[in-house]
């Protein structure tokens, strides 16, 4: 039961680490119709960053604070410099040239960096566990993603529905034109809500760097478990994301703590263990097909929102 | 009410798009071998009425009889399979093909056997020569081989119709064939549809009256959603409340 | 318009004599350079069925590609280890069973992403294609039988009737007869009744439906003769590289894929073919000079896919390369 528990807990973290990604891929998506197979590179720029600046300065809130600032950064740059001349291309475009430029990233990491992984600490005022559940001590450092992912979801909640940019934000998702009625400047807008999510990955890239390794390809690792979580929650729709990521998350992470030993009930362990952890690799991946079945547009569509 | 001979009966349609009425308790009947035409101000939900006939939108409530099967909850295949054809106010084809190649293909939907992978369609005598002689009636001749997206305006609301009627329609839908065309290519139009008068079954919807009133051999008058009147043309122009409520307005 | 049968002649001599040259030069690595381009040109023109004439942008096509490998792979695994498939199956080396298997499997795991994949449309469908092929990924990745992420290496490529496969200038011919092969039945589907409606789907999915066609059984059988495909060059790659790996899977394998299509040309059918040889060429190129090919490589990709859509074949042959 305390090992349910715990697990459960463990499942909402990557879910809230999910979500930070699935958001901003999900407004860009939802705003300015660009499938960014680039979102990940962000992430892992996020991480590195952390990881440099920490180890740098010994301050890992410092290394937070840099990835933010240079991934929002890098995330505009990108959004004048390559992405503003996509979002009237078609998808296979976007995906192109969003694949380009994760060639081009990845390289510019090993140059930068090299080819071995990173780690990074998690700092010692974070290191240790707490006991919040009654005998199951349970790490600082996951609980305070689970807070971070949770704080952004509702900061998300409230800048799209009780701020002007959020206002102009759901204007634009539900037409284009009409933002351009508004007198807004779309241009700014847009690269706002770029650097926006490419803050938010950085964001996941740097909380990630503490307990995963650091090395190229991290991102598009999780590029496409958030793609999962944006299809189940429909794209474009921040909600959608917010409950398509903790239920990957769950699944995820349930599937892999227990499937293995469901199957051990009823096979001998050495193929019990096989089977559980093969079904277990894929678990969301079948619940995304699941959903799909039930609802093609994911569990939140957009309205007005044109699939191709 | 229903008069069992029709070919088309529309019975008490409604459609909201949220707090506005397209179609307000619409009731149609199409004779056979009629050209019905359905009128009305910009906005009164002319072009709703027919995709909702066509298949494209759903109706909130209602009944669509169609050659004697309720097709109210059919999807579009299912409705051409019995019939249906329409036509496109904005202009729909398939860009890239010939002319030839979108009538044929058309034809081919009529006939069936999309699945054969092996034989060339573009050589198949029973699709290019039925192709072949609609693009001749619709005064197409000649430019078979033009791809669509190159062919004048006009050229291409007559592939459009071609299309239509190569599917062998019991009911053509027309929805503005004459939308954007020049006073020439209207009059061709204008006797190209008398001649397939009595053949073939049709809704035309149209803006322009000197069509309507030479053609039709019963209109309807649709304003906000809702048929003010349904009568023969001389009727209409003497019906002082579609006079008032828009025919006035154009002095006809 | 007379260049295109030109180009194609050209090509097509080229690539016959190609052998020769490699033999009078001694340049056997040229060969098989030359084999897997061959090969890779395969699975590019059955995923340009797909985006080019099907308007179905799949990012998941190294599915089959890998798919077709590992069929290939394990029948040889166990055929190298006496050992049965589900403790049910033995092994095989005979192309004549082990590649129609895989060409199967291929078409069959086609068959059920399409059901899956093709209920959605613009960017789901990428979305999906995606997903799906990454769990492929992950499931072959998690079987420790076949060597989880390091696969399974091959003694020796699979016996073939009359021809030796481990003779590269057998394997040669053979791979090459095999896509002109492919083009050939492709050439044929894009102009069959099939294709028209699969074309047209891409072109004006509206105006189809309005004509009383659902688009959604042709492009199942499309998506199922391009995965076919697919599992046709994966079985041919394990064959050349003695290798199946998870690798093979993953979805920078469907991206190479993809960019070879866009590269040589959409569409067109040909195109693909020069496509893959040419970003293999590249990388092979790049890599003499230095290991951080890919930053050459991604600006290069950008600014084709910003600047030059046509691809090569459509600069060589003009405006009369599209649509076979």
């Amino acid at each position: 039961m305390l090992l349910l528990l715990e697990q459960i807990l463990n499942g909402l973290q990557f879910g809230f680490m999910l979500f930070l990604l699935a958001a901003g891929l999900t407004l860009v998506f939802g705003i300015m119709h660009l499938l960014n197979l680039a979102h990940g590179s962000l992430y892992m720029i996020g991480a590195y960053t952390a990881a440099t600046v920490t180890a740098a300065t010994g301050h890992f809130s410092l290394g937070v604070l840099a990835a933010l600032l240079v991934t929002a950064l890098a995330g505009m740059l990108l959004e004048a410099g390559v992405f503003r001349r996509l979002y009237q291309r078609e998808h296979l475009d976007q995906v192109l040239a969003t694949f380009a430029v994760i060639f081009t990233v990845n390289e510019l990491t090993r140059i930068l960096w090299g080819r071995a992984p990173l780690y990074l600490d998690i700092p010692p005022a974070l290191a240790g566990t707490i006991e919040i559940i009654p005998g199951a001590p349970y790490p600082v450092y996951r609980l305070l993603i689970i807070a971070v992912g949770a704080l952004v979801a509702l900061g998300l909640y409230v800048l799209i529905n009780h701020t002007r940019l959020g206002m102009l934000i759901r204007a634009g998702a539900s037409n284009r034109e009409m933002v351009g009625a508004l007198g807004a400047n779309i241009k700014l807008l847009y690269t706002l809500v770029f650097g926006l999510g490419a803050l938010l990955a950085g964001l996941a890239g740097a909380l990630a760097g503490p307990i995963l390794a650091i090395e190229v390809g991290m991102g598009e690792n999780i590029l496409i478990l958030t793609f999962v979580v944006v299809v189940i929650g429909g794209i474009g729709s921040v909600r959608g994301a917010l409950l398509g990521a903790l239920l990957v998350g769950l699944t995820d992470t349930l599937g892999r703590a227990f499937l293995p030993g469901l199957f051990a009930l009823v096979l001998p362990p050495a193929p019990a263990t096989a089977a559980g952890s093969s079904l277990a690799s894929i678990t969301i991946y079948l619940l995304m097909v699941l959903i799909l079945v039930f609802r093609p547009q994911g569990l939140f569509p957009v309205q007005g929102q044109h699939g191709a | 009410m229903a008069e069992p001979a029709a070919l088309l009966h529309v019975e008490g349609l409604s459609k909201h798009f949220g707090a506005v009425t397209a179609t307000d308790n619409l009731n149609l009947h199409i004779a056979p071998g009629e050209l019905h035409a359905l009128i009305g101000p910009n906005g009164a939900g002319k072009t709703t009425a027919v995709a909702q006939i066509a298949g494209e939108l759903r109706p909130d409530s209602g009944q669509i009889v169609f050659a004697g099967h309720t097709i109210t909850d059919w999807p579009i295949q299912r409705r051409v399979k019995l019939g249906l054809a329409r036509s496109y106010q904005i202009t729909s084809l398939f860009p890239q093909f010939t002319a030839l190649d979108n009538v044929a293909l058309a034809v081919q939907a009529h006939q069936g056997h999309s699945l054969r992978a092996w034989r060339n369609a573009h050589r198949d005598p029973r699709l290019r020569e039925p192709a072949r002689l609609w693009l001749e009636k619709l005064g197409l001749a000649g430019r078979d081989e033009i791809p669509a997206a190159e062919l004048a305006h006009g050229e291409q609301r007559q592939l459009e119709l071609a299309m239509a009627l190569a599917t062998n329609p019991r009911l053509l839908l027309l929805d503005e064939p004459m939308a954007g065309m020049g006073s020439e290519d209207s009059q061709r139009l204008i006797s190209l549809l008398r001649s397939l008068k009595g053949d073939y079954t049709i809704l035309l919807v149209e803006h322009d009256m000197d069509a309507v009133f030479a053609l039709a051999d019963r209109i309807t008058v649709l304003v906000y959603g809702q048929a003010i009147a349904c009568d023969t043309p001389q009727a209409i122009r003497a019906n002082e409340q579609v006079r008032t409520a828009y025919l006035g307005e154009q002095d006809v | 318009m007379a260049r295109k049968p030109l180009i194609i002649f050209l090509g097509l001599a080229i690539l016959l004599l190609l052998p020769i040259y490699a033999a009078a030069t001694n340049d056997l690595y040229l060969l098989s350079l030359s084999s897997r381009m061959l090969i890779y040109a395969l699975a590019a023109v059955s995923l340009d069925l797909l985006i080019g004439y099907g308007g179905m942008i799949s990012l998941g096509h190294a599915a089959f590609f890998g798919l077709g490998a590992y069929v290939g792979g394990i029948l040889a695994f166990h055929y190298q280890e006496f050992s049965l498939f589900f403790g049910l199956l033995p092994g095989s080396n005979q192309a004549l069973i082990v590649w129609p298997l895989a060409v199967l499997i291929s078409a069959l795991a086609a068959a059920v992403f399409g059901l899956i994949s093709l209920r959605t449309s613009g960017a789901y469908f990428i979305m999906i294609t995606l997903a799906l092929a990454q769990m492929l990924f992950f499931l072959f990745t998690s079987f420790s039988t076949y060597g989880g992420e390091d696969g399974i290496s091959l003694w020796q490529r699979n016996d073939f009737p009359y021809l030796d496969l481990d003779n590269r200038y057998h394997f040669y011919y053979l791979c090459l007869g095999l896509l002109v092969g492919f083009v050939g039945l492709c050439q044929r589907l894009v102009n069959s009744r099939l294709g028209m409606v699969i074309r047209a789907s891409k072109q004006n999915e509206r105006r189809l439906r309005a004509l009383g066609i659902n688009p959604l059984p042709y492009r199942l059988v499309w998506l199922t003769i391009a995965g076919a495909g697919a599992g046709l060059a994966g079985v041919l790659l394990m064959n050349h590289s003695h290798y199946v790996s998870p690798a093979l899977l993953h979805w920078t394998q469907s991206g190479e894929l993809m960019v070879m299509v866009i590269l040589g040309g959409l569409g067109t059918l040909y195109g693909p073919i020069l496509g893959a040889m040419s970003l293999l060429l590249l990388e092979e190129w790049l890599n003499q000079y230095t290991e951080h090919w890919q930053l050459v490589l991604g600006p290069l990709l950008l600014l084709v896919v910003l600047f030059a859509r046509r691809g090569l074949y459509g600069l060589l042959a003009g405006r009369g390369a599209r649509d076979g």
